[in-house]
């Protein structure tokens, strides 16, 4: 009786501290969700409200509503009749980002992937110099990264240099401003994007396994094929994602490689709020990039695959 | 040698037994052929323009491509020249405002989500802190715009750079966050305890027991948010006012005015060290864990 009576209060008190605790959490945690609710989820919703209105004269919003943002995504308006003629510009922009996107992860798998399971065999001192090797650019300035990429492959380049120099070329080739251009310059940005969940994964590769294989029979490319790359599964969809995320909604890359030639979405995005001054249309493709991306992640997360995986950024 | 005294039993075994592998050939499990070649090709990638970047900064002519020989007048043209110290202090300013917002910001977040039975709104809170990762950095950067524009139309108000150090703020916790929360993962509560057992108040506790032990990875995290607020170019050329500017922003206005010159290289190369400085800085606490 007295026994039930002391256990019934102490859980009576635990379920107290119980509360305290989560209140004491939540206390915590809430200058994160104030700052990043109000200077981050705010702002996003605010760009989906804009797509929906009228563009300013001068920039910025009338506050009128209009689906003109999406309808200018595949449309354009005829200004003596007002029909909507089917244009198919900002499309091929928008799907020009995505192939530019894929090129960039397949580049980067395929060199990444023998990266990460060259430093994932070495000891484990240098394992750790690796992963600060790799993880190292990541740090530095993106705009300066690629203002570096710009000085060696324009037409006055080391590389078109060099190839002059051996007598391969004559004229410089331009390799500034290409889509290939952009793609390299994508490639070194997220390299390490690819490289990293990829060494983590293959990191905690059981060899028992793969020498089973040898045990088998199996040589050296089928061991890759049948049991490496298989296992290491979680690890190519978290790089693949890691890349391709970014490079798609890509700012600064094609800005400087690109030119002024070669857009993709985060460029027309970019110029939307500036020179074009057309907000509603630049918050309607933010927000049609933002759903792509979401997707993206979505599949991720419904794969079964982000529980394995240690959260790289 | 150091690696093979720590080597786990199970590695000894695996090393002894590989050379007698399938008798008269060895057979290292482990190699893929080329392997290694592809991952120096990698490294060389990642590091050559970054290094030639550098090396011309210190050329004599004015040319970004032929070497000429070595001098440190750009580097002078870059101490002497009053706007890039307009942009430095700014740059200053908005990082280091920044880093002391966020990496507090971010230490409390990490003590709410660890070490702990997942308690309700765990999830949202983890979501929310990693939101700025998540979200392309274009689509951060028009958003804050809008937002601040919306804030300046509605109610008149701007905070003139403290717009761009809120910005700063919110895309630098996440990176504030994930070093302490490493850090507290791999702490024990035991020695929490212990202080509590001896009478220690929860703050005390916090005071002299947690807050010591965390300082590591306090110090990490501020160091890369310190970087990423200093590097940042996307969010920054969006939301920075009329007059303002930032090393990156001045390197970008150079670079569409002028074009390539080593002036631009000079700049970047002190850029290039501040980061790789904190970065290795932040590398060398957080092993020290270990």
């Amino acid at each position: 009786m007295t026994a039930a009576v002391v256990a019934q209060h102490s859980t009576g008190v635990q379920g107290a501290r119980e509360r305290d605790r989560v209140r004491m959490r939540w206390a915590l945690v809430a200058p994160a969700m104030i700052i990043i609710g109000i200077f981050g989820v705010l702002p996003l919703v605010i760009i989906v409200i804009y797509s929906f209105l009228v563009a300013g004269t001068y920039g910025g919003v009338v506050w009128q509503f209009s689906a003109d943002g999406y309808f200018s995504f595949l449309f354009e308006r005829d200004i003596f009749d007002g029909t909507l003629k089917f244009v198919p510009d900002y499309l091929e922009i928008f799907w020009r980002s995505i192939w530019l996107a894929g090129l960039t992860t397949i580049g980067c798998l395929i060199l990444g992937f023998p990266t990460a399971y060259f430093m994932a065999t070495r000891s484990a001192a240098q394992r750790n110099y690796w992963v600060f090797l790799i993880t190292l650019p990541f740090w530095t300035n993106l705009l300066i990264r690629t203002y570096a990429i710009m000085l060696i492959i324009r037409d006055e380049g080391l590389v078109n240099d060099f190839l002059r120099g051996i007598g391969l070329i004559e004229k410089p080739a331009h390799i500034l401003y290409t889509n290939f251009a952009i793609i390299l310059g994508l490639f070194y940005s997220f390299l390490p994007f690819m490289v990293l969940p990829l060494y983590a994964s293959l990191e905690k590769l059981d060899f028992r396994l793969v020498e089973a294989g040898f045990d088998l029979y199996a040589t050296r490319g089928k061991v890759l094929r049948r049991i490496i790359i298989p296992l290491a599964k979680p690890g190519i969809v978290a790089g693949c994602l890691l890349v391709f995320i970014p490079a798609l909604g890509a700012y600064i890359t094609p800005l400087i490689l690109g030119g002024g030639g070669e857009l993709m979405i985060g460029n027309l995005i970019g110029l939307q709020f500036g020179t074009s001054r057309n907000w509603p249309f630049g918050s309607a493709l933010a927000v049609i990039l933002l759903v792509t991306v979401m997707l993206a992640l979505l599949v991720y997360v419904r794969s079964g695959t982000a529980k394995h995986q240690v959260g790289h950024g | 040698m150091a690696d093979q005294v720590i080597a786990q039993p199970v590695e000894v075994a695996e090393a002894l037994r590989r050379p007698q592998h399938s008798g008269n050939r060895t057979l290292d499990l482990k190699r893929q052929p080329g392997f290694g070649t592809i991952a120096m090709l990698c490294l060389f990638m990642l590091y050559a323009p970054i290094l030639i970047l550098v090396i011309f900064s210190f050329n004599t002519s004015p040319s970004v491509t032929r070497w000429e020989s070595f001098s440190l007048r750009w580097f002078d043209k870059v101490i002497a020249n009053g706007d890039i110290h307009d942009a430095a202090l700014n740059s200053l300013t908005i990082s280091i405002v920044a880093t002391i917002v966020s990496t507090g910001i971010g230490t409390a977040a990490a003590l709410a989500t660890t070490r702990t039975r997942p308690w309700p709104g765990q999830t949202a809170a983890y979501m929310t802190i990693n939101l700025p990762l998540m979200v392309p950095e274009i689509i951060t950067a028009v958003a804050t715009l809008s937002f601040f524009a919306l804030l300046a139309s509605l109610a008149g108000i701007n905070f003139g750079i403290g717009n761009l150090i809120l910005a700063h703020s919110v895309f630098c916790i996440p990176f504030a966050y994930m070093p302490i929360r490493a850090r507290l993962e791999d702490m024990d509560l035991t020695l929490e305890q212990a202080a509590a057992d001896l009478y220690a108040t929860p703050w005390q506790a916090f005071r002299r027991v947690t807050l010591p032990l965390l300082a590591p990875g306090i110090s990490s995290g501020a160091a890369l948010a310190f970087i990423v607020s200093i590097d940042d170019f996307t969010i920054t050329s969006f939301v920075l006012g009329p007059g303002q500017s930032t090393l990156p922003i001045y390197i970008w206005a150079q670079l569409h005015k002028t074009g390539v010159t080593p002036e631009i290289n000079a700049i970047s190369a002190i850029l290039l060290v501040v980061s790789i400085l904190f970065v290795t800085l932040s590398f060398l606490i957080g092993r020290k864990r270990k």
